[in-house]
């Protein structure tokens, strides 16, 4: 017997209803799956060239050319997914939210270049979003590299520095007499207050903002990281040490690893403050990165760009969370079926 | 009353002991719950404890392995007093207590990881998963098991340490009563394979007379040891024997009889 027939056989799941549901879903993609974003995208592009005397020629040329690349690309997926099994139940899955965000450029198209209904030059319409992405992609890039790299050092500076305080406070009565009050009077204060003096205090900007940053992470992690470990069940702690558990046992092999699933939720809540403090600190310090491109974009009103920027940074967030999630995922297996969010 | 044979060979020791605890509604006050506690284990005896719920058992089991200390007594693992919780005493309790984060090969490993003998003694941990029938199940974690397989994980990570002696308190109390037999069987054939000396606590009456050398009764609380059925059937034994019946029927006028002293 191989191990995943003996997961399957210890979790109770036949392996009849498994045959059924991947006949279910190895059958053809109905019509309207396969055409729904294809015609989605003709139909902004339609939209688009309706309106598109009123707007700049570069403008038209690349949004026309996205459109035709969607319905391109999405025929030859169509083809491809005749004869490829996964790409098929990824396409039926993934089909309705594709189409309804291709529709929502073409909403968003009548409503801005159609009927002008937002005043400009605050609400541009998807094609010069479009454009200044296009355009200005070497700065963006630029600016997406120098967030993330502040990202990074203040996310791991603030873990670190969190799971250790965390562990202490949990663990140990005295450093949680002494810890506590200080953590609950210093915690709640948004790391974007601290703005002020951080600039005052620090060398360099890269290093006041990396500094909030770990600031922000620092709170949640070692709140959630000392909860975890000082209600660890007294049951298991008792279990070790009958085993023969010394302390460094009952620290690094009992309390953390039952703390793992408080400690990512510490991390969720900590990324989240990090992305907060990420753009204010950038906006007024750094002046480099995605929160100093929005703000410096919209002083020059150039608003086209600062939604090219609001677009690369949900897509650079949203990574990010994605990545921690699967991180979760990889770490907390043992857990799988009572973890639901 | 309270018989007792101390010998040399006895591998667990147990004289006078006491234990209150605060009194739930007045923490000032504190309420005795074991009251003079003294009887002994020979070395490769299977003991059961049974007795009202409430009455200390469990106290009792937390005391010898060193999870609580006594008020006034004695207690001694050979001839080392106890001090604090110990590999050479290992307790199993109803709930397995699996570490969920590990496997279940994991699991069993953990008293020698504990111990940092991992890598001299690996080639038990083998030994120990096909002693519980597990050897296929190393790579599963603990929420796939079923109740009876869990248990039999936690006496085999209890097992791997070669406990002197293995307290076990109502270690099959939350499995149904199929799997309760079997796992009887199974706990059986462990301690006369292994000689393990073992104290096991149960409210099961069928099950201290289908497995015990001795059975010790206790009085509601204050908890004593009120009686102890030495003339054990010989084994293997039969649950259907008019013998078992009969044992069991007077252990039950016992227990009546002691419920009524307990109230008195
Ligand atoms: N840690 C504790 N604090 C206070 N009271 C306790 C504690 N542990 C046990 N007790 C009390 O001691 C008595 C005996 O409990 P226990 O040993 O669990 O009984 P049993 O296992 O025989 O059912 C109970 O009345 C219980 O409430
Ligand atoms: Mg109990």
């Amino acid at each position: 017997m191989n191990r995943a027939a003996i997961q399957s056989t210890l979790a109770g799941t036949e392996p009849e209803r498994d045959a059924t549901e991947l006949t279910r879903h190895g059958s053809t993609l109905s019509w309207r799956v396969q055409w729904a974003v294809p015609l989605a995208a003709l139909f902004d592009l339609a939209i688009h060239l309706l309106f598109s005397k009123r707007a700049p020629a570069v403008e038209t040329h690349s949004y026309s050319l996205l459109m035709y690349e969607i319905i391109g690309v999405s025929i030859v997926l169509n083809i491809v997914q005749r004869f490829w099994m996964p790409l098929r139940s990824w396409m039926r899955h993934m089909c309705p939210i594709f189409t309804a965000a291709i529709l929502l450029f073409g909403v968003w198209d009548v409503v801005t270049l159609g009927f002008q209904m937002l005043p400009l030059p605050y609400f541009p319409g998807p094609a010069a979003v479009l454009r200044s992405l296009i355009s200005d992609r070497g700065l963006l890039l630029d600016s997406t590299l120098h967030s993330l790299a502040l990202l990074v050092s203040g996310y791991a500076v603030g873990l670190l520095v969190g799971l250790v305080s965390g562990i202490c406070i949990g663990w140990s009565g005295p450093i949680r007499y002494w810890g506590m009050p200080l953590l609950k009077v210093v915690g709640p204060i948004p790391a974007t207050a601290w703005i002020p003096l951080a600039m005052v205090i620090s060398p360099s900007a890269f290093v006041s903002s990396a500094g909030l940053i770990a600031l922000a992470v620092w709170f949640p992690v070692t709140m959630l990281t000392a909860s975890g470990i000082s209600n660890t069940r007294a049951s298991y702690l008792d279990v070790a040490r009958t085993l023969g558990a010394g302390r460094t046992y009952l620290i690094f092999r009992v309390a953390i690893p039952a703390a793992v699933p408080n400690i990512f939720i510490g991390l969720f809540m900590g990324l989240g403050a990090s992305f907060l403090t990420l753009v204010v600190a950038e906006s007024v310090g750094v002046k480099s990165g995605l929160g100093w491109y929005v703000s410096w974009a919209q002083g020059w009103a150039e608003y086209s760009k600062v939604y090219a920027a609001l677009i690369i940074m949900a897509a650079f967030f949203s990574t990010v969370m994605t990545l921690l999630f699967k991180v979760r995922d990889r770490v907390l297996v043992w857990q799988k079926g009572t973890i639901k969010w | 009353m309270v018989a007792f044979a101390e010998t040399d060979a006895s591998a667990l020791r147990i004289r006078e002991i006491r234990k209150s605890f605060p009194a739930p509604d007045d923490p000032v006050t504190k309420r005795l719950v074991l009251d003079g506690i003294s009887f002994s284990v020979a070395a490769g005896e299977l003991v059961c404890l049974i007795g009202p719920s409430g009455c200390g058992k469990s106290t009792l089991l937390r005391l010898i392995a060193g999870l609580d200390s006594t008020d006034s007594g004695e207690l001694f693992i050979g001839s080392q007093p106890i001090s604090e919780p110990g590999a050479e005493r290992g307790l199993v309790f109803q709930d397995p207590n699996l570490f969920p984060w590990l496997t279940v090969r994991r699991n069993i490993e953990a008293g020698l990881v504990a111990r940092r003998v991992l890598r001299e003694k690996r080639n038990e941990v083998n030994e120990f998963m096909r002693l519980v029938g597990l050897e296929a199940f190393g790579g599963a974690y603990p929420h796939h098991l079923s109740g009876g397989m869990a248990q039999r994980v936690a006496l085999a990570r209890a097992l791997i340490n070669h406990p002197k002696v293995l307290l076990l308190d109502e270690p099959l109390g939350a499995l149904d009563a199929f799997t309760r037999m079997r796992m009887q069987d199974e706990v059986l054939r462990l301690w006369e394979n292994r000689r393990t000396t073992m104290l096991l606590v149960t409210h099961d009456i069928d099950e201290a007379i289908y497995m015990s050398d001795r059975i010790m009764i206790m009085t509601q609380r204050p908890g004593r040891i009120d009686r102890i059925i030495t003339d054990a059937l010989p084994r293997p034994r039969d649950r259907s024997s008019s013998d078992f019946l009969r044992l069991r029927s007077d252990i039950l006028e016992l227990l009546h009889f002691a419920g009524d002293s307990a109230t008195a």
